[in-house]
């Protein structure tokens, strides 16, 4: 009854897998613990500053109840982005151990930066996690106003992204950032003028 | 003696359930007077519904009423910001972007300081927007009124 008999292999196999089984489960649970808010807002970074200015927004309160919670927007759904997304966000772990942005003063005189970070991160993956739930496909560009409308058209006209446009509406723009500049064809028309 | 302290006690008697009396109508009279800005309504009671004024929306923008009136707004405005940091109205009406947002730009007597030179950006006494400029409900007037406009 040696390692290498017949059902010496039989347990080998069988306890790995039921380890694999064990190890899996418990590292998808956790992965799926760190995907809540209630994880987020567990670092008063997040729950004094950006979760504060999110409660006022049209993402957490509205009229048909439909919320949009931190993950849906900041965490990628499909699995293999979501491990991507996770393993940078160590790096996150490494600025809450050295306090970085652990005071409010010091955290706006980050919030440019790390705005642009959030910003290039969904302008790279063409707002993916905005589509998620909104999509040109299921929107009535009669029941928008005539302005939203034209816009939207000339989005899909030109392939722009969601948050070229819609910056700062679920948390404050911050401090240095126009948006009167950023406009996705501001550039054109400067083009045009000179 | 018998006799006086019955009396006594008859005269006791009474002017207790008077007092009481008295006292019983003087509570609750004072409590009928209190009333708080809420009315009578129990404290565990909901409050009358506040009547909802839905902001009007008005294609190509209202007219003026008389010369130099500071335009009234005719969209909603709760999502624009106008902080010490930014000003979320500028996203649409700035010398930049309002002519690819088809919005009306901020006026040129913004522009000017308080000292009467040009400013580049708009002068900071005419930074928040609704100071001024205002949105409107479709609500209809509480009080009649015959102004005509110039």
């Amino acid at each position: 009854m040696g390692l290498f008999s017949k059902e010496g292999t039989f347990k080998v196999l069988f306890f790995g897998f039921v380890m694999g089984v064990i190890f899996w489960g418990g590292f998808n649970t956790v992965l799926e613990m760190t995907n809540k808010e209630a994880f987020c807002i567990s670092c008063h970074e997040m729950e004094d500053n950006v979760y504060q200015e999110y409660t006022d927004t049209i993402h957490y309160s509205n009229r048909t109840g439909v919320r949009a919670t931190c993950p849906d927007c900041h965490v990628p759904k499909e699995w293999i982005h979501k491990i991507i997304r996770k393993i940078q966000a160590s790096n996150e772990l490494y600025h809450k151990l050295m306090g970085t942005i652990d005071t409010r003063e010091k955290f706006e005189s980050h919030r440019l930066e790390l705005a642009k970070h959030e910003w290039a991160r969904m302008e790279s993956v063409n707002s993916r996690e905005c589509r998620n739930c909104h999509d040109f496909e299921s929107m009535d560009f009669d029941k928008q106003e005539s302005r939203s409308s034209d816009r939207h058209e000339e989005a899909i006209d030109n392939g722009w992204s969601c948050i070229q446009c819609h910056k700062g509406i679920a948390h404050h723009l911050p401090e240095g950032y126009d948006p009167s500049d950023d406009s996705p064809s501001a550039s054109e028309d400067e083009e045009k003028d000179e | 003696m018998f006799k006086t302290i019955k009396s006594k006690t008859l005269f006791q008697k009474s002017l207790t359930i008077f007092l009481l009396a008295m006292t019983a109508v003087m509570f609750s009279s004072a409590a009928m007077s209190v009333q708080s800005l809420r009315g009578d309504r129990p404290l565990d009671s909901k409050s009358n519904k506040v009547s909802k004024h839905k902001v009007n929306t008005e294609e190509g923008g209202y007219d003026r009423n008389y010369k130099l009136q500071p335009p009234l707004i005719p969209h909603k405005i709760e999502k624009y910001r106008i902080t010490l940091k930014g000003n979320g109205c500028l996203k649409c009406h700035s010398k930049k972007s309002h002519k690819k947002e088809k919005a009306p730009m901020v006026g040129k007597s913004h522009f000017i300081g308080r000292d009467g030179k040009e400013t580049k950006t708009i002068s900071k006494r005419r930074y928040f927007c609704n100071q001024c400029h205002a949105p409107q409900t479709k609500d209809s007037p509480l009080v009649e009124n015959v102004y005509e406009g110039i």
